[in-house]
């Protein structure tokens, strides 16, 4: 039989501070509830039929002891609301310097690349105390990436990118879930994530067989489906240019200007219609249906990876490629 | 169910020779034709009682699968049984429990009305509901359906293979007659009410019922909308909501909890104003703050249309919807706080005895406090990304939908089973029941809120073994919850035939469906009532007295 544990392990600098959260609410509720219950207590043994308890001068008007709890209770709701959303918006601000780690789920495995080319499946490894972003996506139904000992979980949807960030804060292995039902067997699908020192972190990473890095391999991919044809630097025709694009704004001809992010690419590789950046004809075929989703992510990284880089560098892929390599 | 004109032995309240029961004649026909909202409201039961037990007994065979980490059955069948416990329990018992069994009983009779506005649309409510419930068996019966009661797509429209589209028609059909239902209640609430009863006269149990029908009426039908987007999609590959034909995911969870979040009102509604009748009439004082509980009744009916996506907080919605939402979950909580600080006020100064129903409907404040309360947990936006789709968001919804919903239905069950039956059931046995359930429950559940925060995920039929020890409380305070279910059926039954005859007002309760005879008969009143006061006018006397 399992043991009595009350917590799931502490493993990220959220974690730490949703405890906190936990044992306020904690509080509140427990005060709350001792005020129900022992009146509610007190008044059954006190009043109950049969006892003498002075029973005179009824409350008789009651509005004005109902507007104080109401006003009470709202008030006290509003402060766990506020400490709640605070931290809310913190897991949705990941931090400049994290590094992307790619997730794919799909019935019924996670399927992870990290930047350098390494893949693993259903298990996660990262560094202890260095922020990593993860951008997760489905092939199939929704799933759900969850890993309790960091108190943040996110779901995968099929055709969209989501993200989720952490700061691991503790060497350790530790539960990784799908929660999002998906299908017969959904309670299978699931692993750990291994938090290692840096030091440990790098020598796994190079024990791996990366093959090329992402954006290798999405420069490969960027010649085989034709893209290099209109967005190459080479190329003559009247078509966006890439280097330089990613996690800037994109003015688009309808007046909206968008950050070239994540899913700003992949829109634009699947539904080019959709958002048309300003001053270029719409004359792009969409390659939605012709491109799996582990391909897509190779695409992106490989323009992400061109971000740096000013028009006339061909060589961006596999330089910025390499550069994520960690030395041998 | 046949009471027969019974001489009384000495002592005893003589049974009123004209009752529904047998007014009509007592022939399979007479029932299954009848149009009197009574009688409709004993066909609802008999049928409700089916489906909880089915429910009951799919909820018995997954507590039994995670006795063990590795489970028992396999991960097909066990997800057959989740989703058939969801559907069953959501749509075929807690939906139509207190307003189809008592509203529809106690209505006309609280208002002082001879029957429901339309009492054919009443019966077809009914057959629409048997339709759809043997409609939801045969999906089961012939393989089952594994989407969980939330139908998730593209899962449901394009990956599951179990009979979906069935199952889908099924909820489809019910909801018709809740949409029925709450027509006639509100018709019925507006039109029928007899002179002097004023709104403000009205029992909390009628405002509570109405506010009920409200949501059923403006929520329902985009539930239909929804499950039959979904059948479209299964059936003819229209792209609506897989992504891969150019649907949207998230549309459907907006649309389905457009519905479900109102729908967790409609459940626990009715609940409030069966509770807002007992606790007054056995601390023998009028309901503290009349105005403010049936006041909150309307703001959670109206509020309750506009928290739904705190169901999607990992989802993938934006941040400022997620704000917006978290908010607004927040600020309906307070209505739903001033209801259970108004019925431990109206325990001030009481003279509180402890009959069954009382039990019962202390046992739900208790309950649906900490289930409440857990709503404010899970309402936090940081906390629920931790949670969602844990066991803690299951006891959260149990505490307030089986410790909440059910102990009101069987608080109420045992309150009005004098008036529905003419007779008594053994007031020891009752207690006893009431207890086990609270104490059931609370082993069965409580647990879960542990499990949740440990990370144990919802829907698993394995699970790591550092969450057995928890789930084996859990499993155990199921087997006591359902002896603590199964005992009314028994003594209950034994009641229509060996109960004590009940009197017209065996509590020595104000409302009108006190002064009429137990059972009542056919017309309710043998002449109209005037009504001339408030509700709740208890005395300040221990001595019963007459409304």
């Amino acid at each position: 039989m399992g043991s009595m544990r009350l917590l799931p392990p502490t493993a990220s600098s959220h974690a730490a501070d949703m405890d906190w959260l936990f044992a306020a609410l904690i509080g509140t509720s427990a005060f709350i509830l001792l005020l129900v219950f022992g009146l509610m207590i007190l008044f059954c043994v006190r009043y109950r039929k049969g006892s003498t308890a002075d029973r005179g001068n009824r409350m008789g008007r009651t509005w004005r002891v109902e507007t104080a709890w109401t006003i009470a209770t709202f008030i006290a709701f509003l402060g766990l609301y506020f400490w709640g959303a605070d931290l809310y918006v913190g897991i949705h601000s990941p931090p400049k310097d994290a590094t992307d780690i790619y997730v794919v789920g799909k019935q019924w495995m996670w399927k992870i690349e990290h930047p350098g080319g390494q893949r693993e499946i259903d298990t996660l490894h990262v560094p202890v105390d260095k922020p990593v972003r993860l951008v997760l996506t489905s092939q199939d139904v929704i799933h759900d990436f969850a890993i309790p000992a960091f108190r943040v979980r996110q779901d995968a949807l099929p055709g969209r990118y989501e993200t989720l960030w952490f700061t691991p804060t503790k060497v350790g292995e530790y539960r990784l879930f799908c929660a999002e039902f998906c299908g017969t067997w959904h309670a299978r699908m699931g692993g750990s994530v291994v938090v290692m020192e840096p030091s440990d972190f790098q020598r796994w990473l190079d024990s791996q067989d990366p093959g090329p890095s992402l954006a290798q391999e999405g420069e490969a991919l960027f010649r085989s489906h034709g893209c290099s044809g209109c967005h190459g630097t080479a190329s003559t025709v009247h078509a966006p240019k890439l280097e330089g694009l990613f996690g800037r704004p994109v003015p688009l001809e309808d007046g909206r200007t968008v950050i070239a992010d994540d899913r700003y690419i992949r829109d634009s590789i699947l539904k080019p219609k959709s958002e048309i950046a300003a001053g270029y004809p719409p004359v792009m075929p969409s390659f939605a249906g012709q491109i799996g989703e582990d391909d897509l992510l190779k695409l992106v990284a490989y323009i992400k990876s061109l971000a740096d880089k000013t028009a006339g560098n061909s060589q961006a892929g596999r330089t910025a490629g390499s550069a994520e390599r960690p030395a041998p | 169910m046949t009471i027969a004109t019974v001489t009384g032995k000495p002592g005893e309240p003589v049974v009123a020779t004209k009752n529904y029961l047998t007014e009509e004649g007592v022939t399979l026909r007479s029932w299954l034709l009848t149009k009197d909202h009574k009688r409709i409201a004993i066909l609802y039961t008999l049928s409700i009682t089916v489906f909880f037990f089915v429910g009951g007994a799919a909820a018995t065979l997954i507590r039994l699968n995670l006795v063990t980490p590795a489970g028992i059955f396999t991960p097909d069948i066990y997800n057959r049984l989740f989703t058939l416990h969801g559907i069953i329990m959501v749509w075929f018992f807690l939906i139509p429990s207190i307003p189809n069994t008592m509203g529809n009983f106690l209505i006309p009779l609280m208002i002082g009305a001879k029957d429901l506005a339309f009492p054919r649309l009443n019966l077809l409510s009914w057959y629409l509901y048997v339709g759809a419930g043997l409609l939801a068996l045969f999906a089961i019966l012939v393989g089952g359906v594994d989407t969980g009661w939330t139908f998730y797509t593209p899962f449901s429209s394009m990956y599951s293979n179990g009979y979906v589209v069935l199952a889908l028609a099924a909820v489809f059909a019910v909801g018709f007659s809740s949409i029925l239902t709450g027509l006639n209640f509100i018709v019925t609430t507006h039109r029928l009410r007899a002179p002097g009863m004023t709104w403000y006269r009205l029992p909390v149990f009628v405002w509570s019922n109405y506010a009920t029908s409200v949501i059923m009426v403006l929520a329902t039908p985009v539930l239909a909308i929804t499950l039959a987007l979904v059948a479209v999609e299964r059936l003819l590959r229209v792209g609506i909501f897989d992504p891969a034909l150019g649907g949207d995911p998230l549309l459907f969870q907006h649309l389905f909890w457009f519905y479900s979040h109102p729908a967790v009102y409609i459940m626990i509604l009715p609940g409030f104003g069966v509770i807002s009748e007992i606790v007054p009439c056995f601390a023998r004082k009028p309901l503290f703050g009349y105005k403010f509980v049936v006041w909150s009744s309307i703001t959670i009916a109206v509020i309750g249309f506009f928290v739904w996506a705190h169901h999607m907080f990992v989802a993938g919605i934006s941040l400022y919807a997620g704000l917006v939402f978290s908010l607004l979950s927040y600020v309906i909580a307070v209505p739903s706080a001033i209801k259970v600080f108004n019925w431990t006020a109206t325990l001030h100064k009481g003279w509180i005895s402890f009959d069954a129903p009382m039990l019962y409907a202390l046992g739900f404040i208790g309950l649906f406090t900490i289930g409440g309360l857990t709503g404010l947990f899970v309402a936090n936006l940081a906390f629920d990304v931790h949670v969602t789709d844990t066991y803690f968001v299951v006891a959260h919804f149990h505490y307030i939908m089986v410790g909440g919903m059910v102990s009101a239905y069987f608080g109420g069950l045992h309150y009005w089973w004098p008036k529905i039956t003419g007779r008594l059931y053994p007031e020891w046995w009752a207690r006893i029941a009431a207890l086990l359930i609270f104490f059931g429950f609370n082993l069965t559940f409580f647990p879960q809120f542990i499990l949740g925060y440990l990370g144990m995920e919802r829907r698993y039929y394995a699970y790591p073994p550092e969450f057995q020890f928890w789930n084996i409380l859990s499993s155990a305070g199921a087997s006591i919850l359902a002896v603590g279910y199964a005992l009314p059926l028994f003594y209950l039954g034994w009641s229509l035939v060996r109960g004590k005859r009940a009197g017209a007002n065996p509590w020595a309760a104000t409302g009108l469906e006190w002064q009429t005879s137990s059972p009542p008969p056919t017309h309710n009143f043998d002449k109209t009532p005037t009504v001339t006061r408030p509700p709740y006018q208890y005395r300040p006397e221990a001595e019963p007295q007459d409304a």
